[in-house]
């Protein structure tokens, strides 16, 4: 038996430590890091609210994994695109300007 | 306070200081496996919530391979070893990523807090999903969403490639 109160504080810690992430980061790896750390959080809250009420279409064990997977895609391409950007600039540095702007 | 609660509260605390760690570190490849540290927390959250798939789904797709491909793409940018101090984010960005993290969690748990029916909350009756109950789910309630995601991994594969083929021509002179 657990108190509910429990997974709302985990997810609510989760999302706000990612987005502190997300914010702080000037690799743009490390800023995909956050953004797990979000998802994380969204993934607690589905799992939990799903045990707490139950409904007709029940998608309890259903919708975090389509959350996975899609976060899983997102950060494929992500990384293919942080990839690229290194090979045409040689920085992900997310703060320096590219020599367009300069 | 009961024992599945104790054994949140751990896993839990296990997962958010990992988080914490994940997003202050100085240590580029330390970020990176702090976040096995926090994935796995979570995994033990979701276990402990009764969903056994999910957790185990989460920690072959997140823990082996997402983070394998985050610490190769820190590799293949060349990441730093050691501590990361060209990098390192000022004081005032520091404080307001703080700010602004600490303000969403509250209001999450002002939004949350009422839901759960205040302190401690309403209590969860566990009743673990078996894997044939959620095969049947996805194979009949939830089938086009389920073949709608195949495409989306299909199309992200290939746009994977297609991105980093783009990059490749546009490289060489």
């Amino acid at each position: 038996m657990i108190h509910l109160i429990g997974p709302f504080v985990l997810a609510a810690l989760l999302v706000g430590i990612g987005l502190a992430g997300v914010l702080l980061r000037r690799n743009a790896v490390l800023v995909l890091i956050g953004v797990e750390l979000i998802l994380a959080g969204a993934l607690v809250l589905a799992v939990s609210i799903s045990i707490a009420r139950p409904a007709a279409h029940a998608a309890s064990s259903v919708l975090p994994l389509f959350v996975m997977t899609i976060a899983a895609a997102e950060v494929v391409l992500a990384l293919a695109v942080i990839l690229a950007v290194y090979r045409l600039r040689g920085s992900i540095d997310l703060d320096t300007p590219s020599e367009e702007a300069r | 306070m009961t024992g599945l609660d104790l054994a949140f509260a751990a896993a839990a605390a296990v997962a958010a200081s990992a988080g914490l760690l994940a997003v202050t570190t100085r240590h580029v490849v330390h970020a990176a496996l702090w976040l096995v540290v926090a994935l796995l927390g979570v995994a033990g959250v979701v276990l402990l919530l009764g969903a056994e798939l999910v957790a185990l789904v989460l920690v072959l797709v997140y823990v082996g391979a997402v983070v394998v491909l985050v610490l190769f793409a820190l590799m293949l940018t060349r990441a730093p070893i050691g501590p990361d101090r060209a990098h390192a984010a000022g004081p005032g960005r520091t404080i307001l990523a703080a700010v602004v993290g600490g303000a969403t969690t509250a209001l999450l748990l002002s939004v949350l807090y009422p839901l759960a029916g205040g302190w401690p909350g309403q209590l969860l009756t566990r009743r673990p999903v078996s894997t044939s109950q959620v095969a049947a789910q996805v194979f009949s309630t939830w089938v086009w969403p389920f073949e709608a995601l195949s495409l989306l991994l299909l199309a992200a594969l290939v746009a994977a490639l297609a991105v980093s083929r783009i990059a490749a021509r546009g490289s060489t002179p």
